[in-house]
């Protein structure tokens, strides 16, 4: 894409970003071919940050693999693993590999993944780390130490609309916007009516919002999302739609429903993008884009 | 009473730590540690009995009244004999009173507990952290419930998306801390408490390790 992501967002076109999960280990060949695949069919390309407390890949190095290809890599950083001064060290040192867009995230708690025993860090929380971002671009570290080049940075954060109680999540995320948030990212939606009057709210608020879409591959994933994901649930009719698929055709059927809801939100000018996490199916995102009409 | 929450040590690590030692004093506490039932008279008798059975020879043992108090040295003179002809002191106290006796006596010690955290019992045999002593307490703005201590994350600026029907994600059975905040503060009409930016913590606040000096005006 030539436009940046920043760009992209301000240009009032519906933005879509997409996911890529760095692997376990030294073999990127797979991860390469998703780069490929996506990174100029998206607006930008989340890395995710040892996503669910699982070691893996970097994100910065695999944020910087992507730019260095002419993608948009938005860089996903977690207060789990590290303290302020590794944050902010980190946070630099993505901005001179050409690393400029960046989710701010709390992190899943250490003991989700596989290193159940070590510390989790948790030194900042995801409110903390925006203002940190913005403090660097202030040309100041949070010591209030001079910077020799100050940092810049497209930063946004996440939100659940989902979340129950709803309450105490939204002056969450309205202290996310004061923190400095210029976009967001939900947590995966799946009952528009209930996005809509989160919308209607979001709304009154100088920010982006793209929605979270959630590749359903089964009806029962759909189930187990209900029972075991926070702030994740999907409506008995579309696990119904799931469920009736023919034989073999349910991943068909998944790309369909994303398809549709990603139009929806689109035609309706619901909200200002999508971020689609085809988790483990990236190679499906081009076909869900397709069935929304946006190939 | 805020106590001091102990667990035993698993039976092969107390193996391992004992190894090599064969005549064995044992110490209990009458305090903390007997409400937690992990050190108390019942505790030690059976704790004779298990080393016994593993090929120890038990020398003695004493329950002290506080085995973390200054007094403690006085109170185990009492067992000097039995203590002398033992080749390891087992102590079944908190580290403040396993500690205090390695302070007092030319002895190894080895603990048979570990020692959780301060809290208190909140409910017939529960027990729950109450205050991490983080130095920097921002009880004032959250209701007077700490999220540092009950949240898993420890976050100060408000709940993570983890809240599941103002439940915990990591633990279920638990109340998400930054629920019960929300409706404390909602209840007291003071919820610009929480729209307030908490500044990260000042990790010196607490420095370790922890030494206060009160001088005398």
């Amino acid at each position: 894409m030539a436009k940046s992501f920043k760009e992209a967002l301000e240009s009032g076109k519906f933005v879509v970003t997409a996911e890529v999960g760095p692997p376990k280990g030294t073999d990127i060949e797979e991860m390469l071919h998703h780069i490929d695949l996506l990174k100029d069919k998206v607006d930008g390309l989340n890395v995710t940050d040892n996503q669910s407390s699982v070691m893996r890949l970097s994100s910065i190095s695999v944020s910087h693999i992507i730019k260095e290809k002419g993608g948009e890599p938005i860089l996903q950083m977690t207060c789990r693993d590290r303290n302020r001064l590794a944050l902010e060290s980190d946070l630099i040192s993505a901005n001179i590999l050409g690393v400029d867009n960046v989710l701010c995230l709390t992190g899943d708690y250490i003991t989700v993944g596989d290193h159940v025993e070590a510390m989790p860090v948790f030194d900042l929380d995801s409110v903390l780390l925006l203002k940190t971002v913005r403090l660097l671009e202030s040309g100041k570290d949070s010591g209030g130490n001079e910077l020799k080049g100050a940092a810049r940075f497209c930063a946004g954060a996440i939100v659940t609309p989902e979340a129950n109680p709803i309450e105490p999540q939204l002056l969450k995320f309205e202290k996310k916007i004061k923190a400095g948030a210029e976009f967001f990212q939900t947590q995966a939606i799946y009952d528009l009516d209930n996005f809509k009057k989160f919308m209607k709210y979001a709304r009154q608020f100088n920010v982006k919002i793209l929605a979270g879409i959630v590749l359903l591959v089964s009806s029962g994933m759909a189930k187990y999302m209900n029972a075991n994901v926070p702030g994740i649930f999907v409506p008995k009719d579309l696990i119904d739609e799931m469920a009736g698929a023919e034989k073999g055709k349910a991943l068909e059927k998944g790309i369909e429903i994303a398809g549709r809801m990603i139009k929806t939100l689109k035609d309706e000018n619901i909200c200002d993008g999508v971020h689609i996490m085809a988790i483990g199916k990236e190679g499906k995102v081009p076909d869900i884009l397709a069935a929304a009409g946006l190939a | 009473m805020i106590r001091s929450i102990t667990q035993q040590k698993s039976e092969e690590e107390i193996l391992r730590l004992l190894e090599g030692l064969v005549r064995v004093f044992i110490i209990g506490c009458g305090t903390c540690v007997t409400l937690t039932h992990t050190g108390g008279e019942p505790e030690m008798e059976a704790m004779k009995e298990k080393l016994s059975d593993k090929g120890k020879l038990i020398t003695g043992g004493v329950v002290l009244p506080v085995a973390c108090d200054n007094l403690t040295g006085d109170a185990l003179s009492k067992h000097g004999q039995q203590i002398a002809q033992a080749d390891v002191l087992f102590i079944m106290t908190c580290a403040f009173g396993v500690q205090t006796v390695a302070r007092q006596l030319k002895k190894l010690v080895v603990p048979a507990l570990d020692t959780l955290f301060i809290g208190k019992e909140t409910a017939l045999g529960q027990f729950d952290e109450i205050c991490l002593q983080c130095g920097a307490c921002i009880l004032g703005e959250t209701g007077g419930i700490c999220p540092v201590t009950s949240c898993h994350k420890g976050l100060v600026n408000g709940p993570c998306g983890g809240t599941n029907n103002g439940k915990c994600e990591i633990d279920s059975a638990k109340d998400c801390a930054w629920t019960l905040i929300y409706n404390r503060l909602k209840d007291l009409s003071s919820l610009d408490a929480m729209r307030r930016f908490q500044q990260p913590r000042n990790h010196q606040g607490e420095p370790k390790p922890g030494k206060l000096v009160i001088s005398a005006s």
